[in-house]
């Protein structure tokens, strides 16, 4: 396999919310086609990357170059997020909730948002509200709706919180084959150990810096 | 912070800032003295009428800073600076003060004057207006969990300063049609007095021009702190903040 | 990309489209406005003569309440699931979700007007004695200058404590002389004159305000 140029570059990030410093200088290049677990413990600054990297949070110092933009707005069509909340609205069946973020990226929706309901292993004429879905359902909404532009980058925040074991390893398993298709994902959980065989890369996290860079998950981590 | 600038602040505050507070201290009470006991008496107000000197330079000063606060803002909004900021806040506390004192001197000259604690002549109302939209700036500012408010604020500003020119058109038009006392009188005034009014305005602006010296250091003191506590985090996270 | 009004018109309707799913808030306002007119009228008893002066400014206060309470609410949808990071993570512009928010408003706050303003018209035996039509030019110039000032400070408050209250408190002091030109307009055309001044006022209000309002939105809303 070819070295690819690196697709994100992050040079000394900073990031300040009063006096407490979430992102204490981080400098890293991410290669693409790569699947990286980032993990450490609450308050270790994980979230913080996330929302800076997909545009949601100004950094205080420090450049983030992604795909060799350094503008936000000329990458966002290639960037997938996906958090915690759902991102969601709850009276809105899946399939409606995708039609409109469709929009929003100008895609002309057609047969896409069925088609990547159906990747993340749902039934795209489900009419239930995204309110009444259970955890996992939810989850797994939320991730196709990371997936409607079929993002070149991935950059999701406790996908699996809350989900249940089957809904996990399945996710797990569609992210692998993403990876595969060369996609770069970013993947924030506690859960490491789900993603145990399919991250390239572990990247641990300690107080609002990147500690080490694993290829394994070692048995003594703690996490 | 390099020495030099270090050497000069200290020398400006050391050294301007005591002697320019005894000046207006001595302005202030020449001032006062001139407003109580050398200003002619209103003939038809008497003694009362002399709140008038407070009641008026109060109400030029507050606009005053918030005019400054409305080009500061203005200025953060294009330049985001950090100085600028300062200054919309320090000029929007103080002139909220100084408004607020011509709003309690105003009743207080009315109700032995003209019977009436309140009128909603074109001075007074544009005054209480622009006295509230700055106070909602002030809570604004108190109760944003934003890490930009000073954006926020400015934003804030730009839309009250906007405002004003409207509320001055409305109860002009408001006054044709239904008309009201006017307070403070119009017309020619007396050179006597225009000339203590001026001393008390020129007084009161050291005055204003001091406190919001005052206020801009602390507020700047203030963010030094808060900028060394940062760089502590930054450099070690453990330590409590 | 979808051009801008497209955007607009999808986020307008899907809002439109969740409000009439989400039942309970509609009812609830509905209900609400009610409230406020009737407890209006119990409070300031409308004689036929006196009814007609005051009527103006008491129209214009309940729909104010009215409208504050509505506003609170549309923005809350977008908190709810964080789903306004959805929006701002993609290229659609900011400035098409506020004008899309403000219509979604201006439609809402419409129709608790509508409802109220029979009620009014009932309790206190009101009548136009001057230019109807320009009743209805001040009320769909009032309603805009309320609802563009009050989806921006909605959307400001966001990012406060005390989310609910900064909003009547950020909004009235600015909404004044609009406030003022709608009720003394209302009192004029109902008293039997004309209301062109304040109806220039309120235009003039409402341009200059929508104009600043759409430069400083994206800053508000990338304001974290």
């Amino acid at each position: 396999m070819t070295e690819t140029a690196p697709v994100i570059t992050v040079t000394n990030l900073i990031k300040q919310f009063g006096r407490f410093a979430a992102l204490r200088g981080i400098t890293a290049e991410f290669a693409g086609g790569k699947l990286y677990a980032i993990l450490g413990d609450n308050g270790a600054g994980k979230t913080t990357l996330l929302r800076t990297l997909a545009g949601l949070s100004q950094p205080s110092s420090g450049q983030i170059t992604i795909l060799a933009a350094a503008k936000f707005h000329d990458i966002c069509q290639h960037i997938g997020y996906m958090a915690h909340p759902s991102l969601l609205y709850d009276e809105m069946s899946g399939i409606e909730n995708l039609e409109y973020f469709a929009r929003l990226y100008g895609i002309a929706h057609g047969t896409r948002c069925a088609e990547v309901i159906r990747s993340v292993g749902l039934d795209p004429k489900l009419s239930r509200p995204v309110g009444q879905y259970s955890q996992g359902m939810r989850q797994r909404m939320s991730l196709a709706r990371a997936l409607l532009t079929n993002p070149k980058i991935l950059l999701l925040d406790e996908p699996f919180s809350n989900v249940d074991a089957h809904s996990a390893t399945e996710m797990v398993r569609l992210l692998a084959r993403i990876r595969d298709e060369g996609k770069t994902i970013f993947v924030v959980t506690h859960q490491a150990s789900l993603l145990e065989n399919a991250a390239d890369e572990f990247v641990w996290m300690e107080f609002g810096k990147i500690v080490k860079r694993t290829r394994a998950l070692n048995a003594e981590s703690k996490v | 912070m390099s020495c030099e600038s270090c050497i000069s602040d200290w020398i400006l505050l050391k050294k301007a800032f005591p002697i320019l507070g005894v000046l207006t201290a001595i302005l202030l009470a020449y001032a006062f003295y001139q407003a109580l006991w050398v200003a002619p008496t209103e003939q038809t107000m008497g003694s009362v009428q002399r709140i008038f000197y407070y009641h008026v330079p109060s109400a030029i000063i507050g606009f005053m800073l918030f005019f400054i606060n409305f080009g500061a803002s203005i200025f953060y909004l294009i330049k985001r600076n950090p100085a600028a900021d300062m200054v919309a806040l320090v000029t929007a506390e103080v002139g909220v003060v100084f408004l607020t004192v011509n709003l309690v001197t105003g009743p207080i000259w009315a109700r032995p004057v003209w019977g009436i604690w309140w009128t909603w002549d074109m001075r007074l109302t544009s005054t209480l207006v622009l006295w509230l939209i700055y106070v909602s700036y002030l809570f604004l500012r108190r109760f944003s969990s934003s890490g930009e408010t000073p954006l926020l604020a400015a934003a804030l500003a730009v839309l009250g300063a906007l405002c004003v020119p409207f509320v001055y058109f409305s109860i002009w038009f408001f006054r044709t049609q239904h008309p009201q006392p006017v307070m403070g009188g119009g017309g020619s005034i007396d050179p006597r007095m225009l000339h203590v009014l001026l001393i008390n305005w020129l007084a009161f602006s050291c005055f204003a021009f001091l406190v919001c010296w005052a206020r801009y250091r602390l507020e700047q003191l203030q963010r030094e702190v808060d900028a060394a506590y940062a760089m502590e985090s930054l450099r070690d996270p453990r330590r409590s903040t | 990309m979808s051009a801008p009004t497209g955007i607009t018109r999808v986020t307008l309707l899907k809002d439109l489209r969740l409000e009439w799913r989400s039942k309970d808030a509609i009812n609830s306002m509905l209900f609400f406005s009610l409230l406020v007119v009737i407890v209006f009228s119990f409070s300031f008893d409308p004689s036929a003569e006196e009814s007609r002066q005051i009527a103006g400014g008491l129209v214009w206060v309940a729909f104010l309440f009215a409208a504050v309470v509505a506003l609170n609410q549309t923005w809350a949808r977008e908190i709810r699931n964080q789903v306004l990071d959805a929006y701002r993570v993609s290229p659609a512009p900011a400035n098409s979700l506020f004008i899309a928010k403000v219509l979604g408003n201006f439609i809402f706050v419409s129709v608790l007007e509508a409802l109220m303003t029979p009620l009014f018209i009932m309790f206190y035996r009101l009548r136009a004695l001057g230019p109807a039509w320009q009743l209805a030019l001040v009320a769909v110039l009032g309603t805009w200058a309320l609802v563009v000032n009050g989806t921006f400070f909605a959307a400001m408050s966001l990012r406060t404590r005390s989310r609910e209250i900064m909003l009547p408190l950020l909004l009235f002091p600015i909404s004044i002389p609009a406030l003022l030109a709608m009720v003394q307009a209302t009192t004029a055309i109902l008293g039997g004159e004309g209301a062109r001044f304040w109806i220039m006022l309120l235009a003039t209000y409402d341009l200059v305000f929508t104009t600043v309002c759409l430069l400083l939105f994206e800053t508000v809303l990338n304001a974290e």
